[in-house]
């Protein structure tokens, strides 16, 4: 292997990272403030793509960029205020169900709207083609990608350290008692948790629709990883889906290199592993909300 | 009784009565006019989840276009048809649905299938209960060959026909001889791997790497770097699916320049691709077949459907008109009566197999002899819409030879076929 391709091979693992660090930020957030797994996060990953699809021809790529993952965030609002925020205060395994439910509801939902045919979603141009760096030629979109998810990730960091609502997430998903008891109604705060986490899937789903045809099971697999990956990192904690979906991408790379027919399974030993010598995951501080 | 009878449910109740005991069951209680008009099912077992999942929409829709004309036509044997469509998902779920179909819908025959894991399974299934399938979406010789079934005849060419086709012609024309394989982890990929391999050993060509990705893999970008560090100046896909898809549109974002080329392509799979698409691939129907009836059932399906037909949906199509003509053919829905009518038969009258040739299912394995095509990936600058992707090559193998040249030599086949009864 040439210091060329090795430099790609470890690109290729840190832009499948950054995707798997878009959804399990998603997940994540929401699992600390609400303390449900959204089962719907593959689902709504592709209607990201489907509804960046639907506006991209009138609002070009940045434009679809943008609106697809805010309306897809407002669903996921409309979705906490009318149904999930009812199931609060009962046995956690209700909320399990619903988003399970409703996984299927968005996925049929999408075929009936948009048919089983996969979508033509082509690359915008100015992203199309490679970048050369002496030996290295890469792909401006994976780039673009790259650059995407890292900013992104600063900007969700300085919203939950920098801004009051930020403050208020983080408080409340230590101590939802102590910050009612502030005077303060998490009530609004728990349904914007719930669309950012559903507007970080939709970036995910939209930032991936021009690598693949846009299609209803296209969330199945990246979806099923996410869960990989914030069990890994510790479920509900920052900076455990971020470096556990970088190492989920590695390995994953990785084991394409030396055994192609294991790259699936690859993630799931790892998750083992991790689990045997650390139960709450790598940045887990504690069993939350399962106890 | 709690409830009197007129005088006419009284006559047909006592008729029917009398003929039961007569008959010596009550299963004849049907008066026969009712009988002989209840339609002819047909099931079609056919994907619509999972990654195979968005042809299974366009072989609905080619099977429900040759049911609807039929039934214009008259039906069969006087009686209409009906089709019963099942998502055939995975193969267990499939032999479930074929059960469901054959001992609670009582189809005469199914149709179907595009997974070839499925089918085999299915293909078992439909032996055990000596009912009629045609396979008309599944590759693997080995329905064909090692385990061939008295009761499935394939309408959808196997692999070893759609290799034939393209790699000859690579070879031959484009003169690449280091391949690079990259193949789906199932029983259809492994199946075009072995079939493709030697084809390239026969031509004394060097395989430098080989790849099995597992299906439904959204990232290939790591298969391509690995390509791109060995260096052929070929890679050839056996992929199949959303992974078609995916492969080759991040093949093309790649940047990479060398040759690409499949197996086999489905075009619902490939239009999403759009315009970066590129390549050489075999293909068993193209829209852009001349002759006039294939314009015309093209231009038919438009108007039903409102977009143009893909291969499958011309696989569906042909297998609902090749049962009705064994129907006919056997003036019976008798399944072995069936399977005797095709055995050997040439496709005839509306639907010969629109390709201008005549068609003839083998009597020996149940393969449709047919001529495969190589498309080649159209440059955007030159679509006439966005389905015109793909421009025909060739006809292969040409007008002058037979069709027995691409299709699995019986000298090579493994097949041997079960008594009827």
């Amino acid at each position: 292997m040439t210091p060329a391709v090795f430099a790609e091979f470890l690109l290729n693992g840190l832009v499948l990272g950054a995707l798997y660090v878009l959804m399990a930020l998603g997940l994540s957030i929401i699992f600390g403030m609400i303390g449900v797994i959204n089962f719907a996060h593959g689902a709504l990953f592709t209607l990201g793509a489907y509804v960046a699809f639907q506006v991209k021809d009138a609002l070009g790529f940045v434009g679809a960029l943008v609106v697809a993952p805010v309306l897809v965030g407002l669903l996921g609002m409309l979705i906490e205020a009318t149904l999930l925020r009812r199931l609060y205060l009962q046995d956690p395994l209700q909320g399990l169900l619903l988003t399970f439910g409703l996984a299927m509801v968005l996925e049929q939902g999408i075929r009936l709207v948009w048919g089983l045919s996969p979508k033509a979603f082509n690359m915008p141009p100015a992203l199309a083609g490679a970048l050369t760096l002496g030996a290295l030629t890469y792909s401006k979109y994976r780039t673009f990608i790259l650059v995407s998810v890292i900013l992104l990730i600063v900007g969700l960091m300085l919203f939950l350290q920098k801004t009051p609502i930020g403050t208020i997430v983080r408080a409340g998903s230590r101590d939802p008692m102590m910050v009612r008891l502030l005077g303060i109604s998490l009530t609004p705060v728990l349904t914007f948790v719930f669309g950012l986490g559903t507007a970080f899937a939709a970036i995910a789903g939209v930032l991936y629709a021009p690598l693949a045809g846009v299609q209803p099971a296209m969330g199945v697999n990246v979806g099923t990883a996410a869960f990989v990956v914030v069990t890994i990192g510790g479920l509900g904690s920052f900076w455990g889906a971020i470096i556990s979906g970088l190492l989920v991408g590695q390995v994953v790379s990785l084991s394409i290199y030396f055994q192609p027919r294991a790259a699936e399974a690859s993630m799931y030993v790892l998750m083992a592993v991790i689990l045997l010598l650390r139960p709450r995951g790598l940045m887990g501080e504690r069993w939350e909300k399962f106890d | 009784m709690t409830k009197r009878l007129n005088r006419r449910e009284f006559l047909t109740t006592s008729a029917l009565g009398t003929a039961a005991a007569a008959a010596g069951t009550s299963t004849l209680f049907f008066p026969a006019i009712v009988r002989a008009q209840e339609p002819i099912r047909i099931g079609q077992l056919i994907p619509f989840t999972g990654f195979l999942g968005a042809i299974g929409e366009y072989g609905k829709q080619g099977a429900t276009l040759a049911v609807e004309e039929l039934n214009e036509k008259g039906g069969a044997l006087g009686r209409k048809l009906e089709l019963i469509t099942e998502d055939e998902a995975n193969p267990g779920v499939a032999v479930q649905k074929a059960r469901k179909l054959i001992e609670k819908d009582k189809v005469v025959a199914i149709e179907g299938l595009v997974s070839s894991a499925s089918c085999l399974a299915v293909g078992d299934e439909v032996q055990r209960a000596k009912v009629l399938m045609i396979n008309a979406g599944a590759n693997s010789d080995e329905i064909r060959s090692k385990r061939c079934h008295r009761y499935v005849f394939s309408t959808e060419g196997c692999n070893t026909q759609y290799v034939s086709a393209i790699g000859n012609w690579l070879i031959k024309e484009r003169k690449v001889s280091r391949w690079y394989f990259l193949t789906s982890d199932y029983a259809f990929g492994h199946d075009l791997l072995r079939v493709a391999r030697n084809l390239l050993m026969a031509n004394k060509g060097t395989e430098v790497g080989s790849d099995l990705a597992p299906t439904g893999t959204t990232d290939f970008s790591q298969y391509i770097t690995k390509m791109k560090a060995a260096k052929p100046d070929l890679i050839f896909h056996n992929l199949a699916g959303a992974d078609v898809t995916n492969f080759l549109k991040q093949y093309a974002e790649s940047g990479m320049t060398i040759e690409v080329a499949g197996g086999v392509i489905d075009s619902a799979f490939a239009w999403p691709v759009g315009e970066s698409l590129r390549g050489h691939f075999p293909i068993i129907w193209w829209q852009e077949l001349t002759n006039p009836a294939s314009k015309a059932w093209a231009a038919r399906y438009v108007k039903r459907w409102g977009r143009p037909p893909d291969n499958q949906a011309y696989g569906d199509y042909l297998a609902v008109h090749a049962i009705a003509q064994a129907i006919d053919k056997a003036k019976s829905t008798d399944s072995a009566k069936l399977v005797s009518a095709l055995e050997g038969h040439t496709l005839t009258g509306a639907m010969d197999g629109l390709k201008g040739r005549p068609l003839t299912f083998r009597a020996w394995d149940h393969q449709l002899l047919q001529p495969m095509y190589v498309v080649a990936a159209k440059n955007k600058a030159k679509w006439k819409d966005k389905w015109d992707i793909f421009e025909i090559i060739q006809e292969v193998p040409p007008r002058s030879a037979s069709l027995e040249d691409i299709a699995i030599p019986k000298a090579e086949s493994q097949c041997q076929l079960e008594p009827l009864a």
